[in-house]
Formats: structure tokens, C-alpha cells, sequence
């Protein structure tokens, strides 16, 4: 959304056209939203920069990585939400202004997200022996993709990925260990 | 014609109201003081699965199959991160790996 904005700010000005663009956008939030609802229960007053600083690398470790024994769940997710959002403040500022300082060529380094995502998504399947809903997000996201083009999938992705867990819900969920109904 | 300052910060809390809006609307459609109904538990449970293999084909959507480099680099570099991950099991390194292979990939390889 960062670079949607930037053409919103160099663009005429349409102040609920970026509101609806930032919903449709962000929408995959919506279901980082409904994965941490049990995990951010108990944690006090913190929920609300929790939920405030959720982004997707925050989102992503939150939501995968276990707390080392004896560290506080509530604590441990503060930190890494503030961290990340710090190192993105701190790193987007000094990038704008030191940037063209750097004597190295960067080209590619933003490839560090999709590792990052890469590298969670390999964690999450070797956890699981169930790996249906995995399997799915990539495969509808890829047709979605090649359907919808790359500025229209996300929502269509996150239609049919919600579509195919609810129609193939008993086939997952006894693995996953949830109450079978 | 560009806008004014002040309209630049209206158009900046828009797309913060609409972010914010997407984060906490689970939250308020399912508060914490009543029970989470178990189809939501349940998408709870899976989703993340979903979601991250999602945020795999995000991060590549700008990928072209069909003009030069035609997605090279990009699986190369998932390959090798791949690769390191399933040998180590090192987030650093697999990260820092695949990356740093792709950064030679398009600055040197396919240039």
C-alpha cells in the first residue's frame, strides 16, 4: 500500500477513492485478524498497539513462532511488533535520506520478504501433516493471479481460499486436531 | 496539478483509517470478552496456512513469465532458500542466502 500511496500523493486528489483503495489493498489484514483473535486474548492493555502495529512480517513471526519457555506470550508479541515497526520507521527514514549514500548496489533486496515468507511457509509445512490449507493458498493465490492480474487477485484469493476451507472443512479439521463435529 | 500540503496529509489518514479499519474489524465483530464462534476458531486454525502461501504468490506478483528473465531469478532464489532451509533450518541463513544469491542473480546473471 506504501507505493499505491505514493502515486495517491502525486495524483489529483480523491480522499475516499483512498480510503476504498486502502481497504481493498489491505484486505488480506481482515484475515490476519481472525487468525490472531485466540493468541492476542489475555494480553491487557498492549492489544491495542498489537493490532495497531500488524503487518505482515509482524503478523507472520506472531503468528507462527512459540515463545521461549518462561518468556511472557503478551510481552514477546509486543516486542516484535514494536521492533518491526521501529525497524521500519528508522530504516524507511534513513533510507530517504542517506540511500543514495550507500556505495553498494542494492538492486533485489527487497527478495529478503519473499525469503522471509518462503522460509515461515516451509516451517508451517513441516509442522503439519495435514497440508491442505497450505496448499491451497498457494494454488488459488496462483490461479487468482493468473485470473484476476496482480493489482485484483488478493481479494479474489481471499474469497476462494475462505470458500474452499469452509466446503472442505471436514477433511481438515479432525487433523487439525479441532473438535469434530 | 499537485496537491496541497494539507491535502496530502488528508489523502495519508485516509489510507491509515482504511488500514486500521481492516486490522481491528475481526477484533470488533468478534470482541474477546464472548466466546469466538468455532467457524471462526476453525478459520483461525487454518488460515494461517493459507495466508502465508498467500503472502508467497504477493510477494511475486510483479513477476513476468513471459518478458526477459521470465521469473529466473526469482526461482532460483526460492530454490536455493528452499534448499538451505530444508539442509539447516536456519531462518538467518536461509534467508539471508536465497537473498543474497538474488541480488547477484539480477545484478550480475540476468542483467
Amino acid at each position: 500500500m506504501e507505493f499505491v500511496t505514493v502515486n495517491l500523493l502525486t495524483s489529483v486528489f480523491t480522499p475516499f477513492h483512498a480510503l476504498l483503495l486502502a481497504v481493498m489493498v489491505n484486505a488480506r489484514h481482515l484475515f490476519y485478524g481472525i487468525s490472531m483473535l485466540e493468541k492476542y486474548k489475555g494480553v491487557g492493555a498492549k492489544k491495542f498497539y498489537l493490532i495497531f502495529g500488524m503487518c505482515d512480517e509482524s503478523f507472520s513471526i506472531n503468528c507462527t513462532t512459540q515463545p521461549p519457555a518462561g518468556v511472557d506470550r503478551g510481552w514477546f508479541m509486543f516486542f516484535v511488533t514494536l521492533l518491526n515497526h521501529i525497524y521500519w520507521v528508522v530504516g524507511s527514514t534513513l533510507g530517504g535520506i542517506l540511500g543514495g549514500l550507500i556505495p553498494f548496489n542494492t538492486a533485489g533486496i527487497d527478495f529478503v520478504m519473499t525469503a522471509l515468507f518462503v522460509v515461515i511457509f516451509l516451517d508451517q509445512w513441516f509442522s503439519q501433516k495435514n497440508h491442505i490449507p497450505a496448499a491451497l493458498g498457494i494454488v488459488v493465490s496462483v490461479a487468482c493471479l493468473i485470473g484476476f492480474g496482480p493489482d485484483h487477485f488478493i481479494v479474489a484469493a481471499m474469497a476462494f481460499i475462505l470458500l474452499l476451507l469452509t466446503l472442505f472443512r471436514k477433511k481438515i479439521e479432525p487433523a487439525e486436531g479441532g473438535a469434530a463435529s | 496539478m499537485s496537491m496541497t500540503v494539507w491535502q496530502s496529509v488528508i489523502t495519508i489518514v485516509m489510507v491509515v483509517l482504511g488500514t486500521m479499519l481492516t486490522r481491528f474489524l475481526p477484533f470488533l465483530l468478534f470482541p474477546a470478552n464472548k466466546p469466538t464462534p468455532p467457524y471462526i476458531q476453525y478459520l483461525g486454525k487454518v488460515l494461517p496456512f493459507s495466508v502465508i502461501g498467500m503472502l508467497v504468490i504477493y510477494c511475486l506478483k510483479g513477476v513476468s513469465l513471459t518478458a526477459y528473465a521470465y521469473g529466473l531469478p526469482e526461482a532460483l532464489g526460492i530454490l536455493l532458500t528452499v534448499l538451505l532451509h530444508c539442509w539447516k533450518r536456519n531462518m538467518l541463513l536461509s534467508i539471508a542466502g536465497g537473498t543474497i544469491f538474488y541480488m547477484l542473480l539480477v545484478q550480475l546473471v540476468f542483467v
